[in-house]
Parts: C-alpha cells; structure tokens; sequence
C-alpha cells in the first residue's frame, strides 16, 4: 500500500509512466494490425466470414451513409452558392462540391458514421465475447482469436470503406444538384460540366488512400479496445465493455481526423 | 501404477497485491480423474488454466510428458492444444452461434474433416447428451443445465487427450449433477480421456475420481486417493469435506461414507442397547450405463431416484436408504435377517413396475437389473468391514429385474 502511494505521487515516476505507457500502447496496436492483417491471407482461408461481415459493416451502412451523403451534398450546394455569388462565380458550384465531397468530407464523413454504427459494434462484441471467456475458450481450442475475430473485420474494412466513401460522394454530388440546380436555379448542364472538368484522377486516388487508412483505422482500433477489455484497470465487466466501446468511437473518430490532415497535407 | 502425464513443479502465480498460487506441486496421471478440491476463490481454477496455458506461471515448472510446457514452440503448443479440451465454469458457450455451431466449431475450424463426417461427429454428441432438438437454439434461448451439457458436448467433439473441467456441476440441480458426473465418468471409460475436475460437489466426486487433491491457502494440501482423502485426519480437510457434505444432506440424496458410517454408529448402539439386529443390503444397479445411454443420463437419474422413492415407501421409519455411489443403493434395515432382506427384495421385485419409474417412452426391453447383497452386522464389528462384505460378490444373494 505505502510502495503504491509512493509510486503515485512520485512526480517522476509519473511523468515517466505517462510517456512509457502511450508508446507502449502505440506499439501494441501496432502488432495488433500486422497480426490482423497477415491472418487474413493464412489458410485455409474463410470468405464466409469476410462476407458477414461486409454484410454487417458495408450493407447494413448503406442507408445512412446514403442519408448523411445526400444531406452533406444539399447543404454544401446551400452554402456554396452563397459564397460563390458574392464572387460571381455560381457556375463553380458543382467543382466545389465535387471537389470538397471527393477529397475531404466523403472519406470522412463516411468513416465517422462507420464507426457509430459498425464501430461500437465491434469494440462491444468482441468486449462481451472477452469478459464471458469466449476468447479463452477460442484460445483452448487452439483458434486464433485474432484470426477468428479481427481478421474478417479488418478484411471487410478495407472492402467497405472505399465502397461508402464512392456511395457518399456520389449521392452527395446529387443532393449538390438537387440544391443548386433544382431550387437555386443553377443549370444541370453546367453543374455536371463543371463535375467533369474539376476532378482529375488524383482526387479519386486521394479520397480512396484516405478511406483505406481511415478504415485499417477504425477496424483496429475497435477491435483492439474490444480484445483488451478485460484488462482495463477503470471498470470491469459490463462497465469495462461501456468503457471500452465510448473509447473505440471516442480515440477511432479522433484518429480519423488527425491522419486525414496528415495524409492531407502528404496528398496536396 | 499409472504413466505420469503432466506435473506441476513449483508454481506460484500472484495477481496483483494477491499472491493466489504458492508453490504447487501436483502430478497427474494418464487416464485417471483427478479433482482439485478447495475452498472458494483459494484459486482452483487458476490452477487449471495453468494447465492449459491460458495463465502463465510467475515461477515454476508445468510438464506435459516430462517436457515443460514454456520450453515449448508455437507449433508444439498447438499441437498440445489440440490435445486438451477445456469445459469453463460459465461454459463459455458462443452466445451468436446455434447450439450445432457451437459443437462444430472446434471440428470446423482445426479438423479436415467433410462437412458431413462434421455433421454425424456432432449429431452423435447431441444424441449421448440428450440435445437432439435444440441445434437451431442459441444459448441464451437454454437452461443452465443444457448449457453444461452442450459445454460438455463441445468439449468431447473432438476427442480430446485429456479434459479440464471447471465446476462442471455448478448451478445445477441434484439429479442433472448426479447425470453430469455420470457422464463424465462414463465417457472417461469410453474413450480413456484423462480428466482434471475442479469440483465442490462432494462426496459425489469421491465415486468418480481416482486421486483428489485439496487446494488451501495457495498450496496441494493433500493428494491422494477418495479413500485415503476421507480418512485422512486432517483438520481442515475433514471441516471442509464435511462442511460441504451437511449442506448436500439437505439437498440430494447421495450420502458420504462417513456419512453413512454415522448412520451405521446409530444402528450399532440399538444393536448393542436393545438387541435390535440390523443388516446392511447394497442394491447395485447393473445397467446404468444401459439406461444412461438409451434413455439419456439425466433421465437415468430421474429413474433411480424413483426407484429410490419406491424403496423409501416400503421401509420403516427408522432404515435408511441412500444412494452412496452412482449405481450403489445402501440400505440399513434394523431387525433384518437374510430371509427378510430377500424377501424385501422379492417384494420390490414384484411391486415396483417399470412404467411407474419411467415418464418419457421407455424402450423395449427396459429393465431394472439389480444384484442384492447382503451382509448382517454383529456386536462391535467396523462399518468397513460389513460394507465390504455386502458388496462382495459371494454375499450376492439376490438378482432380479425390475421392468
């Protein structure tokens, strides 16, 4: 008891621990992935459970990937008309939300609402399948859980997210025309012409690269908070499969927004 | 003697502030039950996991066929694994697959068996443990009992070497416990698995296990054979065996030896004061494994335990009857010679019909078959030795059949 006091209150000690434990953090993540990522091509090989869960992360997002495209795109043909008038320049408005959909909003936008709905899914699956021993019991029957679990999600991650990212930017580039054409009386010809001579090759490339990383991202992530519930010192059970299903969408959704300025300014 | 096929050398394993494992030493031998007894959280199952890997020791040495475990390589381990079976004390059961899925799983994913060879292996599992019906349910759709029993089901799919049972009776009822025992028993004789059993159900566990050891405060107390743990004088042990043992009283209608012996002491002191003669008569049930198999294990019980009742209707208030192993009856008969003691069995014989013991649709041919034996006490003569003779085969005077 005294030893743990001392250790607590030693200034250094805990300077040194909150250094020491990120990185270390950092690298279990890490390792993390790379066993994730290389089980997906061990054999004998299990495109079953790649398909569920493409079927669970990419079909069942498609709704409202669909619902926040086509509202993400109105509300930028709204607000780009208005600023591209002061400019003179509404024949533009179909670049600008093109452009802004393809390289920026799509892939994240698309990331964050995976993550609320697929993500936490993940964190609090695979979280309850620990505390209830289901994972130890994979363990004794010599199945990898990493393989068993992680690995399909992390294989249907990086065949969704590129897929909803297109599916946003394509509804969004439609609500930009419902918006601009339809009510603010922007002509569809030009709008779509403007579509056509903006976005060159590499916005596409960029916008795909983005929502790779975004999803080996959030697939690790999520799973990684699920997999370690039971041994985080704040809450036990339950509370720590809570615990760890607030910080999967909580450190998932933050992750996503440093790397896309970083990959960002690598792209430009 | 018995090959020696794991040991424990050594091990000590603290959690924290909480040093739970102070250096075990346990061997464990190829073919045999063994139990780890102990009180709650002395860390039993701590134990067990050792065994298998999940828990790495902080020191010390576990040996699979004289070679350490933690010297081994990944392909070694999983080839060790797939020797082991483990049944966890929540059954550990995946809650998002059917109950067939579950079974399959461990065939499905480190077998190269044909799907069908798969469907047949796990089929059979679910016909030996009463789950024929339930392959679409999910486990939270049923009971507690069910569980154990597909945990166990699970377990057994694939053959395994050698199977760690964490409480496998736990939150269960008398009779789906004395069928769970029954079944790991008999399945341990089938196919000659060596078993590692943590258990508190005592003294069922004497009947099934051929070496117990006590876990206490973090090391083997004592190991040995049930015999010589219910003789062993030891304090602890003897609060704890009996400690447990008054609780079941209550509850099932399995007795201990020394539970018995008490009865018999009782017995004697009539016979001593007031001349009263008494006879000890063991019923032993020769098909159980017949019933078992055919009517499924939890049905047996229910059978005998009729049967049980049946008997109990026709004593006097002061015999008794228990059920002292899985397939031996015990009846202590005050004022009971020979001729009595066979004409009472004559009676049962005669007035207990099959159809009375049986609710589900029994099978042709279903039949009690019971070997009486006999043995009548004299003054002063030990427990022991008039048990052993009305078990023996040349006190054997009656056998009939109760269909």
């Amino acid at each position: 008891m005294n030893q743990e006091t001392t250790k607590r209150y030693n200034p250094v000690a805990a300077l040194g621990r909150s250094v020491i434990f990120p990185i270390q953090n950092m690298g279990s993540i890490a390792i993390f992935f790379f066993k994730g990522f290389l089980n997906i091509f061990t054999i004998p090989f299990r495109p079953e459970k790649i398909i569920q869960q493409v079927y669970f992360i990419g079909m069942k997002s498609i709704f409202v990937i669909c619902l926040t495209g086509a509202f993400t795109g109105m509300v930028l043909g709204l607000q780009g008309y208005y600023t591209l008038s002061k400019f003179g320049s509404e024949g533009m408005l179909g670049a600008a939300v093109a452009l802004s959909l393809i390289r920026e909003l799509g892939p994240v936008l698309s990331a964050i609402m995976v993550i609320g709905r697929a993500g936490s899914a993940m964190a609090a699956e695979i979280g309850i399948m620990r505390i209830s021993e289901q994972i130890d019991a994979l363990d004794t029957m010599d199945i990898n859980p990493i393989r068993f679990l992680v690995s399909p999600r992390l294989a249907a991650s990086l065949i969704c997210f590129p897929l909803l990212t297109a599916i946003f930017d394509s509804i969004g580039i439609l609500g930009g025309y419902l918006t601009g054409s339809g009510l603010l009386g922007i002509n569809s010809g030009v709008y779509f012409a403007r579509v056509e001579s903006s976005v060159a090759m590499e916005d596409l490339t960029g916008g795909f690269i983005k929502s790779l990383v975004f999803a080996v991202i959030v697939a690790t992530i999520c799973c990684f908070q699920g997999y370690y519930t039971h041994m985080r010192s704040e809450g036990f059970g339950a509370k720590g499969v809570s615990m760890s299903t607030t910080s999967a969408v909580v450190i998932s959704s933050v992750l996503v927004l440093i790397s896309d300025y970083i990959l960002t300014s690598f792209l430009l | 003697m018995a090959e020696l096929l794991i040991q424990l050398q050594n091990v000590y394993k603290r959690f924290g502030t909480q040093q739970v494992l102070k250096g075990i030493y346990l061997d464990i031998y190829k073919g045999e039950i063994t139990t780890i007894i102990g009180g709650s959280g002395v860390g039993k199952s701590v134990l067990l996991k050792h065994i298998i890997g999940l828990v790495e020791p902080d020191a010390g040495k576990i040996l699979l066929n004289g070679k350490p475990i933690r010297s081994m390589n990944k392909k070694e381990r999983g080839r060790l694994k797939s020797k082991f079976s483990y049944m966890f004390q929540g059954t550990a059961l995946f809650d998002s697959m059917t109950v067939f899925e579950n079974i399959a799983l461990p065939l499905k994913e480190k077998s190269k068996k044909s799907s069908d060879e798969i469907n047949s292996r796990v089929k059979e599992r679910m016909q030996q443990l009463e789950l024929v019906g339930s392959e679409e349910k999910y486990p939270s759709q049923l009971s507690g009992g069910m569980k154990k029993r597909v945990a166990l089901a699970r377990a057994l799919v694939i053959n395994p070497e050698i199977v760690l049972f964490d409480e496998p009776t736990t939150g269960l009822d008398p009779v789906k416990k004395n069928a769970v025992h029954n079944m790991i028993l008999d399945y341990q004789r089938k196919f000659g698995f060596t078993a590692v059993v943590v258990s508190h159900e005592i003294p069922d566990i004497f009947y099934i296990s051929q070496r117990i050891a006590m876990l206490h405060d973090g090391k083997i107390m004592v190991e040995g054979k049930p015999g010589e743990i219910q003789q062993s004088s030891d304090p602890v042990l003897q609060s704890f065996i009996h400690g447990l043992q008054n609780h079941r009283e209550n509850v099932t209608d399995m007795a201990s030896l020394p539970q018995v012996e008490t009865r018999f002491k009782e017995a004697m002191i009539h016979l001593q004061r007031h001349k009263i003669a008494f006879s000890l008569i063991v019923l032993t049930l020769n098909n159980l494994d017949e019933l078992n198999e055919k009517l499924g294990y939890v049905t047996g019980q229910v059978v005998l335990k009729k049967f049980m009742a049946k008997i109990r209707e026709r004593i006097s208030i002061v015999d008794t009857c228990s059920l002292y192993s899985l397939n031996k009856i015990m009846l202590v008969l005050s004022g009971t010679d020979k001729i009595q003691a066979k004409e009472f069995c004559m009676r049962l014989s005669k007035e207990i019909k099959g159809n009375e013991l049986i609710d589900v649709q029994s099978y042709t041919g279903f039949c009690f078959s019971i070997s009486a034996g006999f043995a009548e006490a004299k003054e002063g003569s030990p427990f022991g030795a008039v048990l052993v003779k009305a078990e023996s085969s040349r006190n054997i005077f009656l056998e009939f059949r109760v269909c």
